[in-house]
C-alpha cells in the first residue's frame, strides 16, 4: 500500500480511451465519486470532466492548485518535463512500444517471429544447461 | 399532370456497355507482395507481376521459394502487404490470358469414347517450365536479402490476438 497511487489535485493521468486516447492530462479538481475535472493544455486535453473510469493514475503528481488556470498548468506541466519523465518511465514506454506493435507490417511482423524464435532458441540452450537431466 | 404514355408499350432502348477491367486496388504496383487467401496456396506470399486485360492478377511465386506458378489470381482473393520487390529484371510480357487458355482437344462425342478409359493428365508443357524459369530468374537473383526470401517462402498465418481488420499489412 505504501506504493498506492491516489486521485489527488495534480496527479498527472494517461487517458486509455475515448476521444481524448492516448494523452497525458492532470486532475485539477474532482467532480464527485466517479468524475474529475481534467486539463492537458500542453497535450492537446481541453479542460473537460472526465471518468475515472477512462484514465488510468501515472506517478506522477504536480504541484497545482485546486482549479488552478489552464495557462498555469500548462507551466507548471512543462517546468517539470512530466513528457520527457513519462516517456522515460516504464508505463510510458509500454505504451509506446504497444503502439509500435499495432503499427508492424506484414514484413516486420514476421522479423519479429523471426527474431523472437531465434531469441527461444538460444534460452532453450542455456536452461538444459542449468536444468539437471531426467 | 398525369404522364404521357404511348398507347402500345416501347421497348426502352438500353445502351450496353463493355464491361471495364477491374480498377487495381490498395496501391498495388508491380513487384508488391501479395498474400492468397483461397486456393491450394492459401497464405502464400507471392509477387505481384502486372494486371491482366481480364483484369485478374499475374503472379508467381516465384517457383523455387514457394511453389506458386505464374498465376492468375482474382484481386478479391489477395491482401496486399507493403513490402516491394524488384522485378525489373524479368520479362512477362508474353504472359497474358490467352497462355492460361487450356489447350483443346478434338474428340468426337460418341458413345466408345465415353466408355473408353480416361486418358493421362497431360504433363506441365515443357515451353511453359521455361517460361516459369525465365520470369522467375530475373527476379530471384535480386532478392539480396535472405530474410525476403525466407519471408516469401513462410505462409501468412493468423495467431490468437491477430485480428484482420486491426492488421497492418
Amino acid at each position: 500500500m505504501a506504493q498506492a497511487r491516489f486521485v489527488e489535485i495534480g496527479r498527472v493521468a494517461y487517458v486509455n480511451f475515448g476521444p481524448e486516447s492516448g494523452k497525458l492530462c492532470v486532475i485539477v479538481d474532482v467532480v464527485d465519486a466517479k468524475r474529475a475535472l481534467v486539463d492537458g493544455p500542453t497535450t492537446g486535453v481541453t479542460r473537460q470532466q472526465m471518468p475515472f473510469s477512462r484514465i488510468s493514475l501515472t506517478e506522477f503528481v504536480l504541484p497545482v492548485k485546486r482549479n488552478q488556470k489552464s495557462a498555469n498548468v500548462a507551466k507548471c506541466f512543462d517546468e517539470h518535463e512530466i513528457i520527457k519523465k513519462w516517456n522515460a518511465s516504464h508505463a510510458g514506454k509500454h505504451v509506446a512500444s504497444a503502439l509500435r506493435r499495432a503499427s508492424l507490417t506484414d514484413f516486420e511482423r514476421f522479423k519479429l517471429m523471426v527474431a523472437q524464435k531465434k531469441k527461444s532458441l538460444l534460452v532453450k540452450k542455456e536452461m538444459k544447461k542449468i536444468k539437471p537431466k531426467h | 399532370m398525369v404522364k404521357w404514355y404511348p398507347t402500345e408499350d416501347v421497348q426502352k432502348v438500353r445502351v450496353k456497355r463493355a464491361n471495364k477491367p477491374a480498377r487495381l486496388r490498395g496501391g498495388v504496383s508491380p513487384g508488391q507482395i501479395l498474400i492468397l487467401l483461397a486456393g491450394k496456396h492459401q497464405g502464400k506470399r507471392v509477387a505481384f507481376l502486372k494486371q491482366l486485360e481480364s483484369g485478374l492478377l499475374l503472379v508467381t511465386g516465384p517457383y523455387k521459394l514457394n511453389g506458386v506458378p505464374l498465376k492468375r489470381v482474382p484481386q478479391a482473393y489477395t491482401v496486399p502487404t507493403s513490402t516491394k520487390i524488384d522485378i525489373s529484371g524479368s520479362d512477362f510480357s508474353k504472359v497474358t490470358d490467352a497462355y492460361f487458355a487450356k489447350e483443346k482437344e478434338n474428340t468426337k462425342k460418341t458413345e466408345e469414347a465415353f466408355f473408353a478409359p480416361k486418358k493421362e493428365k497431360k504433363p506441365f508443357s515443357d515451353a511453359k517450365k521455361a517460361m516459369q524459369k525465365s520470369v522467375d530468374a530475373g527476379i530471384v537473383n535480386k532478392v539480396a536479402d535472405p530474410v525476403v526470401k525466407k519471408y516469401l517462402k513462410t505462409k501468412f498465418r493468423l495467431r490468437n490476438g491477430m485480428f484482420p481488420h486491426t492488421l497492418k499489412f
